[in-house]
């Protein structure tokens, strides 16, 4: 039984934290917001002098090879930090697509350009205010050339390529798509954590290449999107755990009738129930994190586990420290917009709580694993 | 990461798997559970199987050989702990003695009283049980008012005591009790063990709100006239009662742990099969939400034990993350025993003649219990906020002051 990240793992764990925080943490994520940018360039610039992109992409190809360990520390550091760079889009959805279901020649030309950032990459799935299914997929591929129109796609200004989720002659396909190239329009969309930017993708016979096989999208994607979820729920974790560290620290500073707040069970309890569902998720992650780096059949389940765990955590912790911090919570001078936004963003960008729900019952359903 | 064994713990469980099949039969899951079994019956079924894993030397593999154990690792005790629970074997009436009594005299007992005491415990041939709570003192243990007063080589002790579970299936007892009203609370607390049957001590069962006294897991009032009790029999030096109490309780958190019953299994095989508003339970909408949550609670309450497993097979102390156990447990237990019974509708809460209670009717009987026994739902969350939080302790109306002096009420 071991349950528990490697020494090394843990080190790189601690390096990331130090290095977000030395990178100026939230003050970064502050900027993108109040500048109105799409992300933080010095800072996603420094995190490709790292490497950080390639941990997953084979040595062969310009990338560190390491495991699906290595991300998910890394993960949950940039979820404490905010960090306003498209990590999640380009690495977790995009190359690890590339990864898994890129042909040789795909590998070839995209896995060593992500490494050094030339290539950046999306993952464009909704097309209206409602979850997906195989059925209600309109944007299509005809031949190579794909039509129709992506919404709430993370990073696409930035991003020089996106995997689309299209509707194909044998059924879904995810189709890679260059972003620069004709027929491809991109506008951005408001969005209520201004930290992230999301765009529209509207594409008319835009040139794309198959990813995988045909036929096989649906399953490909759901695939992808288990993987991602654990990764996602890690940043989760790591951003509950700061909103709940911000909540302690104000909550021993603060006085009201002559205490310190945080002496009142009202906030003691409050904060009590914040560390539970934390602590909650983060074991639900580390089993998340196991069936994704040892590819087990369980991913569906854990994956599903770990997200709602962390959704559910992230949102917890993000509104009860605006709470705990009074009329100062509810200010933009505060941090804890920042967090209450980002949980929220973060909640939705594969799929809403109650999807994955739903993901996690039918999986259950199967597998009845639980003893 | 990864959920193997060591080639040593992988040894060491199948050949706890090995003995265990050759002794007990598997869980039978969704069984019905018979509160109203007979006591006499419950306590000699217990005792056999208790001494059947002592003769092995299952029965406390942690301690040393000379106490009647094997000397086992944290690690190994776990893995036995998770075999052991596969089976449907007589449990609980022991957990008090060996998970709190034992501990507390293994750290403060002679080495005498350790040879005479601890191997019968083990073996199940005396039960011990737990006489800290008081009518004016659950919660705040140390506002606990029994006297000691010292007469000779004695104690003589008088006093009541309220909630000891098993006190009437008992053989000893640990006490915590005031040898001195005019020092602050917790200065004047001393800790003894004391035979269950010595002249002065009367049990008389309390009827539980499952309707029975006297029965398996029942609590009593305990009643103390000029109960006698050797000096030899107190634990720590006089005046330190709340320390060694203390350490009583931190064990006691460790071995309540997880509350056993209907679990999210038995939730999700109640809703493949059986029918609601004219189709199966698994569709609806509500139900799949409850059961979503309920499994991320206990898969989290699983893996927590795991990372801790994780820290002690390395060495390392765990963190403290086990301190969220019983809190959630106990209140899924609760949540889900509600969910069965609703299943029922009109009739949910008709107890079947033969069968008894279902699991889920006990679950939502036993579960209030639970969230107040070895700690409240607000004390563990004071604990968690204070000691793994580090916020400030609440102010006490009782700092300081003599314990004559302490406002009292009900
Ligand atoms: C949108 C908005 C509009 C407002 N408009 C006005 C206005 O027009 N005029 C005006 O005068 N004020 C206004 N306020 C201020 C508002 O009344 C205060 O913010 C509020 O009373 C809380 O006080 P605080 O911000 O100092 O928080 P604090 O009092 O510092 O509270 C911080 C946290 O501690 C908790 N806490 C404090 N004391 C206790 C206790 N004894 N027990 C348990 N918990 C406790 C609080 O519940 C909170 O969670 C406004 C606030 C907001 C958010
Ligand atoms: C099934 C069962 C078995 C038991 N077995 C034993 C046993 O074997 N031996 C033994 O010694 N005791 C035993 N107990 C007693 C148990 O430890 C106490 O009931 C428990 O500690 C609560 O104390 P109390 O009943 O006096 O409630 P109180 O302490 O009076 O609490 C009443 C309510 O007030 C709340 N409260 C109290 N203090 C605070 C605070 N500071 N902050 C917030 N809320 C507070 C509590 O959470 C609770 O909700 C058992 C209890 C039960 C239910």
């Amino acid at each position: 039984m071991n349950l528990d990240f490697s020494d090394d793992q843990k080190f790189l764990q601690d390096e990331a934290r130090k290095f977000f925080d030395k990178e100026g943490g939230l003050t970064n994520t502050r900027k993108v917001m109040d500048e109105s940018l799409s992300h933080d360039e010095a800072l996603w610039g420094k995190v490709l002098e790292l490497g950080w992109t390639g941990i997953r992409i084979p040595e062969e190809y310009g990338g560190l090879g390491l495991g699906h360990l290595e991300l998910c520390v890394i993960a949950e550091e940039i979820g404490r930090a905010l960090a306003p760079i498209p990590f999640s889009s380009s690495v977790y959805l995009f190359t690890e697509t590339i990864i898994k279901y890129g042909s040789e020649e795909i590998k070839k030309n995209v896995l060593p350009k992500l490494v050094t950032g030339e290539i950046v990459g999306t993952y464009a799935v909704a097309e209206d205010m409602s979850a997906i299914t195989e059925s209600t997929l309109s944007c299509a591929v005809e031949g190579d050339s794909v039509t129709g129109a992506k919404i709430a796609v993370p990073d696409a200004e930035l991003a020089t390529h996106a995997v689309v989720l299209v509707k194909g002659t044998k059924g879904p396909e995810l189709r890679l798509v260059d972003l620069n190239s004709d027929g491809v329009e991109i506008s951005l969309q408001k969005n209520l954590d201004k930290s992230r930017s999301f765009y529209k993708v509207a594409f008319n016979n835009a040139q794309s290449s198959l990813l995988g096989d045909q036929g096989s999208g649906w399953e490909s994607h759901v695939h992808i999107m288990d993987q991602a979820a654990v990764l996602f729920a890690f940043e989760q974790v790591g951003g509950s755990q700061q909103a709940l560290d911000m909540a302690k620290e104000y909550a021993m500073e603060r006085y009201a009738f002559g205490r310190q707040i945080g002496s009142y069970q009202a906030i003691k309890h409050k904060l009590a129930d914040m560390y539970v569902a934390v602590t909650l998720a983060k074991s639900n992650c580390y089993y998340g994190a196991w069936a994704l780096s040892s590819e087990s059949s369980e991913l569906p389940l854990a994956a599903a586990t770990s997200r709602v765990s962390a959704t559910k955590a992230f949102q917890l912790c993000a509104k009860e420290n605006i709470q705990t911090h009074g009329g100062n919570g509810f200010t933009w001078e505060y941090d804890c917009h920042l967090f209450y936004k980002r949980s929220k963003v973060l909640s939705l960008n594969l799929g809403s709580e109650a999807s994955w729900k739903e993901k996690l019952v039918s999986a259950m359903e199967k597998t009845n694993t639980l003893n | 990461m990864d959920f193997n064994d060591t080639p040593d713990q992988a040894k060491f469980r199948a050949k706890c798997k090995e003995w265990l099949d050759s002794n007990a039969k598997l869980k039978d899951a969704g069984k019905r559970i018979n509160v109203e079994s007979n006591l006499e019956e419950l306590i000699a079924k217990a005792k056999v199987w208790q001494k059947k894993k002592y003769d092995a030397g299952w029965a406390m593999l942690h301690w040393p050989k000379e106490y009647g154990g094997i000397n086992a690792t944290p690690i190994e005790r776990i893995i036995w702990g998770q075999e052991e629970s596969k089976y449907d074997v007589p449990g609980s009436i022991f957990e008090i003695g060996l998970g709190m009594c034992g501990p507390v005299m293994m750290q403060y007992a002679s080495e005498e009283q350790k040879e005479r005491y601890l191997p019968p415990m083990a073996e199940g041939k005396e039960i011990w049980c737990q006489l800290f709570s008081e009518p004016s003192a659950g919660s705040d243990v140390a506002g606990l008012r029994s006297k000691a007063v010292k007469d000779g080589d004695e104690w003589v002790i008088n006093g009541q005591k309220v909630w000891t579970s098993g006190a009437h299936y008992s053989d000893y007892g640990i006490l915590v009790v005031r040898h001195d009203p005019d020092l602050e609370k917790h200065k004047g607390l001393t800790f003894f063990f004391v035979d269950m049957k010595s002249p002065g001590i009367t049990v008389k069962p309390i009827k539980q709100i499952t309707g029975t006294a006297g029965s398996g897991a029942g609590f009593n009032e305990v009643y103390f006239d000029d109960v006698r009790i050797p000096d030899s029999q107190r634990l720590g030096e006089i005046g330190d009662g709340w320390k060694v109490a203390i350490t009583t309780l931190m064990n006691e958190r460790l071995a309540v742990g997880d509350a056993k019953g209907a679990d999210v299994n038995e939730a999700l095989s109640l809703a493949k099969d059986k029918d609601d508003f004219g189709q199966l339970m698994i569709k609806n909408q509500a139900v799949r939400d409850k059961l979503a949550d309920w499994f991320c609670e206990a898969n989290g309450l699983k893996y927590t034990k795991f990372r801790t497993m994780s820290a002690l097979s390395k060495g390392e102390a765990p963190g403290p993350e086990a301190s969220i156990t019983k809190i959630v447990s106990a209140n899924k237990l609760q949540a889900i025993g509600n969910f069965g019974i609703d299943s029922g509708d009109m009739a949910g809460m008709l107890i079947d003649e033969e069968d008894g209670m279902s699991s889920f009717q006990a679950a939502w009987l036993g579960a209030p219990g639970l969230r107040i026994a070895g700690g409240t739902d607000e004390i563990l969350k004071n604990i968690i906020a204070e000691r793994v939080l580090g916020l400030p302790q609440d102010p006490r109306a009782d700092k300081g002051l003599p314990f004559k002096d302490i406002p009292s009420g009900k």
